[in-house]
């Protein structure tokens, strides 16, 4: 990714942190002026971190490790658990309800994730235009994205209700009324787009700093040299942005295959009459949870949206790197 | 939403000069082909860019329309009405007598101004010994933040549950603040902020007899104002639209905080689409007001990979 150059208009309001960005490791730093910065008492730079460290290794850290090794056991919210070894993860093969969790959780991510590469890059190309009155549109297309996903949830499960705005609109033209909220795959597809609109105004933001540093000499040029809008935006500006689509799709993919609220909210906290419509992580939350939660079993399938998201990030990176060379 | 590979990508003060620049930006217009843009591209634009606001803020709408139509009017009517012929904020005091729903503003808005205490102060606080003081270990304590940071909060909910429990913070407010009180992407935030700042102002300040804390606190902190703003909002919109954690945290509808609340409503008196509406609008309107009033830093703060989760 290109570093933005400093030219443009710096942020108002300045401070020193404005500045023309300085490699951040030798930033005009006095070699000299380290060995006399350093005499400070000894223990504070430890009780500076003091705070961050121990919440960091408290819970993130700490909890990880825990997740890792409760799933080779049989531990209950309640009651410690025993090692079991690979028991937990035997019982998850047979468990028709994972295979429907990571079978949704994966549909979502195939189903989003271009949605959410593309859409907000067609949509910033959009907002780059500088013409009176877009830096209220830009505002605008970012507020589903300040919004909690409780309240976009709860607002999209009236839109398409049974007799909500979507379908009386459909009725009144002649369509007539649709099941989004009560078929199986109509409901995950809702909530595929209901998380693509929420997201929509965020990874606009990202395209249009990519698009900004995009040399407008090479637009010029392609213009000069006869090549139409379409031609100059496949040729100019896609490799430009190329690399901020790779990041895109790594971001949104691993969102999108721990995707819990918009289901949780429009199918219910069962995800559907027989849980169909069920994803990874709400089948976590499911059984891990409460006063009978088997934290054992949860910890295993943690441990699988662990691996799967990880595998997500450098499958995306690769297919990058691939293109490359 | 994961906003953690922006940081690693340095992907830094991007969007903020798109939006943020103001003035200095005039006559960078039409930039990309320098040419004028002819009338007909100007007012399909117009046209596709209405066309994405009624589907963006459209929904916002018809749900503050929703929230003020009378007992008595049909909101089911096809076709639809859109403006409520009856205005009344009946269904906001109704939404009081079913869940107290202003006590769970309160409890929202307690757990996100604590979420914005903790992590300006750790952050900034970490974020210095990160970037400005030596000693041995600060290449392991870099580290473990990294690693923090990439751990992510749907996989480690019930080993965090657990902890929980065993610290008798389940079900309490300080339960629901604690695990994202110093989030390690706003330490390494902070750390690149500091590690910004010119390294002279500090050593004449040494020079001078101030000790770590003056300088700190005096010289480093002012200068990162503008990160340390970003780091406040990302705290207290991550606080306040949170669900997943509380949902699991909180079992006692007493200690609900306003999107937990809102999910029970919705569970429990789902009949009545007037009372989500209002309830949902009670907990919008105070984060659109906020984004209106402090844009800059919404759209920085997307840059500089303000927020986890």
């Amino acid at each position: 990714m290109t570093t933005p150059t400093t030219t443009a208009a710096a942020p108002s309001g300045s401070t020193a942190e404005g500045r023309a960005p300085k490699n951040p490791r030798t930033g005009g730093r006095p070699r000299d002026g380290r060995s006399r910065i350093r005499r400070h008492l000894p223990t504070s730079p430890w009780l500076f971190a003091a705070p961050g460290l121990l919440v960091a290794g408290a819970f993130s850290l700490y909890p990880f490790l825990s997740t890792v090794t409760n799933s080779f056991t049989d531990r209950r919210t309640l009651i410690a658990g025993r090692f079991v070894g690979l028991d937990n993860y035997r019982e998850m093969l047979g468990d028709e309800m994972f295979w429907t969790g990571l079978r949704n959780s994966t549909l979502y991510v195939l189903g989003v994730v271009p949605a959410l590469v593309v859409l907000p890059l067609l949509l910033a190309l959009l907002v780059q235009k500088q013409i009176p009155g877009i830096s209220f549109f830009r505002s605008a297309f970012y507020t589903p994205v300040v919004a909690s996903i409780v309240v976009v949830g709860l607002i999209w499960v009236w839109l398409l209700d049974e007799r909500g705005l979507v379908n009386a609109v459909l009725e009144a033209v002649g369509v007539g009324r649709v099941g989004f909220l009560s078929d199986q795959w109509l409901l995950l597809l809702s909530a595929m787009a209901v998380t693509v609109w929420k997201g929509l105004g965020y990874y606009m933001i990202i395209y249009l700093a990519a698009l900004a540093n995009v040399p407008r000499e090479l637009h010029e040029a392609a213009s000069v040299d006869g090549a139409g809008a379409v031609r100059r935006f496949l040729t100019v500006t896609l490799p430009a942005v190329r690399s901020t689509m790779v990041l895109v799709g790594a971001l949104s993919s691993v969102a999108a295959f721990k995707v819990f609220s918009e289901v949780y909210l429009m199918a219910g906290p069962d995800g559907g009459p027989a849980g169909e419509d069920t994803t990874l992580v709400m089948l976590v939350q499911r059984t891990g949870t409460g006063l009978s939660g088997r934290a054992g079993y949860a910890s295993a399938i943690s441990v699988v949206v662990f691996v799967v998201t990880v595998a997500l990030m450098l499958l995306v990176l690769r297919a990058d790197r691939k293109e490359d060379a | 939403m994961n906003r953690q590979g922006e940081l690693m990508n340095g992907h830094r003060d991007g969007p903020e000069r798109e939006n943020g620049g103001g003035n200095s930006r005039r006559g960078r217009g039409n930039r990309e082909s320098g040419r004028r843009m002819p009338g007909w591209e100007i007012a399909l634009r117009y046209v596709l860019l209405l066309a994405v606001l009624a589907l963006t803020v459209g929904p916002f709408l018809w749900q503050l329309s929703t929230s003020l139509k009378g007992p008595h009017e049909d909101i089911f009517s096809s076709p639809p009405a859109f403006l409520p012929e009856q205005p009344t904020f009946a269904n906001y005091s109704r939404v009081a007598e079913t869940i107290p729903v202003w006590d769970y503003a309160l409890n929202s808005l307690t757990v996100a101004v604590a979420n914005v205490v903790t992590n300006c102060a750790g952050a900034a606080l970490a974020g210095y010994a990160l970037a400005r003081l030596r000693y041995r270990g600060r290449r392991a304590a870099t580290v473990a933040f990294v690693l923090a940071m990439l751990v992510p909060v749907e996989g480690i909910i019930i080993a965090q549950f657990t902890t929980m429990r065993e610290l008798g913070l389940n079900n309490t407010l300080v339960g629901v603040v604690l695990p994202l009180s110093v989030s390690a992407l706003n330490v390494l935030l902070m750390r690149n902020a500091f590690l910004n700042l010119p390294y002279e102002v500090e050593e004449a300040a040494f020079v001078d007899g101030a000790n770590v804390w003056q300088r700190f606190a005096r010289i480093a902190l002012p200068s990162v104002k503008g990160t340390l703003a970003v780091v406040a909002i990302f705290a207290f919109m991550g606080a306040w639209d949170d669900f997943l954690w509380p949902l699991i945290v909180l079992s006692d509808p007493q200690n609900f905080t306003l999107t937990i609340g809102l999910n029970y409503l919705h569970g429990t008196f789902a009949n009545d689409e007037r009372l989500v509406a209002a309830g949902t609008i009670i907990a919008v309107l105070p984060l659109i007001v906020l984004f209106a009033c402090l844009q800059r830093y919404f759209f920085r703060g997307v840059g500089e990979g303000a927020v986890k989760g």
